[in-house]
């Protein structure tokens, strides 16, 4: 036998193997891309293909905690390019999964604010590019809920005619930093003390919950099931696109500031192809095209700059200038920290 | 029983095969990381410990038992209550409608367990159907607020079970002797009596077979005090299944799961001592 026949034995029996096991994508695709639901544009496989020829498959996932799972146990096998938030960016490169960026094929880089290439995770973009950035706050419905909120207890220790209206995102980092940031402490805070404060904080606010929900908080809102939702600003104007009464605000103790990456897996084939997807991203105009699309701020100046002003009076959220946004906290992986957290999110989500 | 021959041995390979490789090896698999360390982003470290089975029994996770095994114990109750009398009817129904009265029973299963759950959503939420009917109706006060509580999951569990225990109880009637019921009869025995004396223990096999079966299937669910819990309802399906897709903590999901199997195991192994005595030969548990 040959090497190239056994080589592409070898291949086609670990690609039937891991069909039977139900992991690893063996795709026809060119790149295979983890992202959350609804995050890119629906129609970009095809406005891709048409720019670069190159197919790709998008496979969706739910949260950071799940693809983080994923490519922790299969190495990153699989994936060719996937979004995370910059924490997550951050242990993934520690971890030694992440091809470092070519940037002689991404000269879209250039494109984007002098902040988000200095942005602490990775100064200068050696391993992620920012994709979207934003921050967490809440969102309401200014016609159901007066007066208007101001402070993280708004939400965490609601008035009567707020209680049973409210929800709250769910996902580990999110739903702490509410806690702690409501407490006075940082959204990275690693202290166990503080931790078990805003614990305990969360626990108590749980039952004026309506609900945990971290996807489709915007349209409880707009049926008027909930008055008042923690919520990603980008999100908050899924809302406020059906409902002009939905206003976002971010608290007076200041929020988190999140930025969702794309990175390359180290194990990728396809890293040429990965960098061309990164730099068309990249482009102003299709980054303006993705921010239009999912109202997200993009970290992309003339991307920014092209937006149609109406965009802007429309979604406030979305003319949030990078220094503004930059005012609050960013994200930090947390380090061992981070099993303190997954604890206390399991701890209160257990307590009744 | 005669003893297994070849060909019968040879005939059950495949299915032992089977329980083996799909059943006894992840069994194995979970159990011996009940006993190891997590890693910080799921996977496990190879150090030994104590840790995740003494941390499911923390009054914490323990309190997450027992709030499950209250709502499938609830939601086995008023499944069997709501199949009992359906089942009844549909055995002592024409011969011929039976087979339709049946399909029609189970007819829910024919679309998705998700679809058939989000529906509630739909009925239950503050702005939802019935809430909106009460209001075409001349209801002035605040809209009920159904969803996201622990009725609602029970309601959820019972509605998609039901056809289960139907089932299960209507095979149980329908292989019952017309004779002894007769019998019942011609010695005095009223009608109630001959129920209560006669139908209803020996019926009493396929009770048990189908409340097992809500109750088991009910205590691990997690879509459902998920989607009508609202997140907030933690039955121990979700702690789980949280362990193992937002804490990455797979050592205790597999220490919560193990305990799980072992509460399971122990209900199925009464139910089958329970329904050996009941049922004696004439009639087995579906």
């Amino acid at each position: 036998m040959n090497a190239h026949v056994g080589k592409a034995v070898s291949r086609g029996a670990a690609a039937l193997f891991g069909l039977v096991l139900g992991i690893g994508t063996a795709s026809a695709a060119d790149l295979v891309i983890s992202n959350w639901d609804g995050y890119m544009p629906k129609d970009i496989a095809e406005k891709f293909k048409a720019a670069t020829g190159l197919e790709i498959e998008v496979v969706n996932h739910a949260t950071n905690e799940e693809i983080m799972g994923k490519l922790m146990a299969s190495g990153g096998k699989g994936y060719d390019v996937v979004f995370v938030s910059s924490p997550f960016a951050e242990v993934l490169n520690n971890q030694k999964l992440l091809a470092p960026l070519d940037k002689a094929a991404i000269p879209n880089l250039a494109n984007l604010y002098p902040q988000a290439a200095a942005l602490a995770y990775d100064p200068g973009n050696s391993f992620s590019v920012p994709y979207s950035w934003g921050t967490t706050g809440l969102c309401y419905r200014s016609d159901l809920i007066s007066p208007a909120p101001t402070s993280w207890w708004d939400l965490l220790k609601p008035s009567d005619a707020v209680k049973g209206k409210t929800t709250m995102l769910a996902t580990d980092r999110w739903l702490m930093a509410a806690g702690l940031l409501a407490n006075g402490y940082s959204v990275n805070a690693t202290d166990p003390a503080q931790i078990k404060t805003a614990t305990d904080t969360l626990i108590a606010a749980k039952k004026t919950l309506l609900a945990y929900d971290d996807t489709t908080f915007y349209s409880k809102l707009v049926s008027g099931e909930a008055v008042l939702v923690h919520a990603w600003d980008g999100w908050c104007n899924y809302g406020i696109t059906e409902n002009a009464a939905i206003k976002f605000v971010v608290p007076k103790e200041g929020s988190d500031v999140f930025v969702d990456t794309i990175v390359v897996l180290k194990s990728s084939e396809h890293k040429d192809a990965a960098m061309k997807f990164l730099n068309y991203i990249l482009d102003a105009k299709n980054h303006a095209w993705v921010a239009e699309n999912i109202l997200y701020k993009v970290p992309n100046k003339p991307a920014m700059e092209s937006l149609d002003k109406a965009l802007f009076e429309k979604y406030p959220n979305l003319a949030m200038t990078p220094d503004e946004l930059l005012k609050n906290e960013l994200l930090r992986d947390l380090g061992p920290a981070q099993k303190l957290y997954s604890r206390a999110v399991s701890e209160i989500k257990a307590a009744n | 029983m005669s003893p297994p021959d070849m060909k019968s041995g040879l005939l059950v390979t495949p299915a032992v095969a089977w329980l083996v490789i799909f059943m006894l090896a992840p069994c194995l698999l979970v159990l011996s990381y009940a006993f190891l360390e997590r890693g910080t982003w799921g996977g496990v470290e190879y150090t030994l410990t104590l840790e995740n089975i003494a941390r499911a029994f923390d009054p914490l996770y323990a309190r997450v038992f027992l709030t499950s095994a209250r709502i499938a114990a609830l939601a086995t109750l008023f499944a069997v209550l709501l199949a009992y009398p359906a089942a009844y009817a549909i055995a002592r129904a024409p011969r011929r409608w039976q087979p339709v009265l049946l399909f029609f029973a189970v007819l829910p299963f024919w679309s998705n367990y998700l679809i058939r759950t989000y529906a509630w959503i739909v009925l239950l939420n503050r702005e939802g159907l019935v809430n909106n009917l009460l209001k075409a109706l001349g209801y002035r006060g605040e809209p009920l607020s159904m969803l996201y509580s622990e009725p609602a999951v029970i309601l959820g569990l019972v509605y998609n079970y039901l056809p289960f225990v139907i089932l299960a109880i209507y095979s149980a009637l329908s292989r019952l002797n017309p004779e002894l019921i007769e019998a019942s009869h011609d010695l005095g025995g009223g009608a109630l009596r001959t129920f209560w004396r006669v139908t209803l223990p020996l019926s009493l096999p396929g009770v048990a077979a189908g409340g097992v079966f809500v109750f088991v299937l009910s205590i691990g669910n997690f879509v459902t005090p998920a989607l009508l819990g609202g997140g907030r309802f933690q039955m121990i399906g979700n702690l789980v299944y949280d362990q193992f897709l937002a804490a990455n903590d797979w050592p205790f999901g597999a220490a919560l799961g193990m305990v799980l199997i072992a509460i399971m195991t122990a209900l199925l192994l009464v139910q089958a001592r329970l329904a050996a005595r009941a049922g004696g030969d004439t009639a087995r548990p579906a």
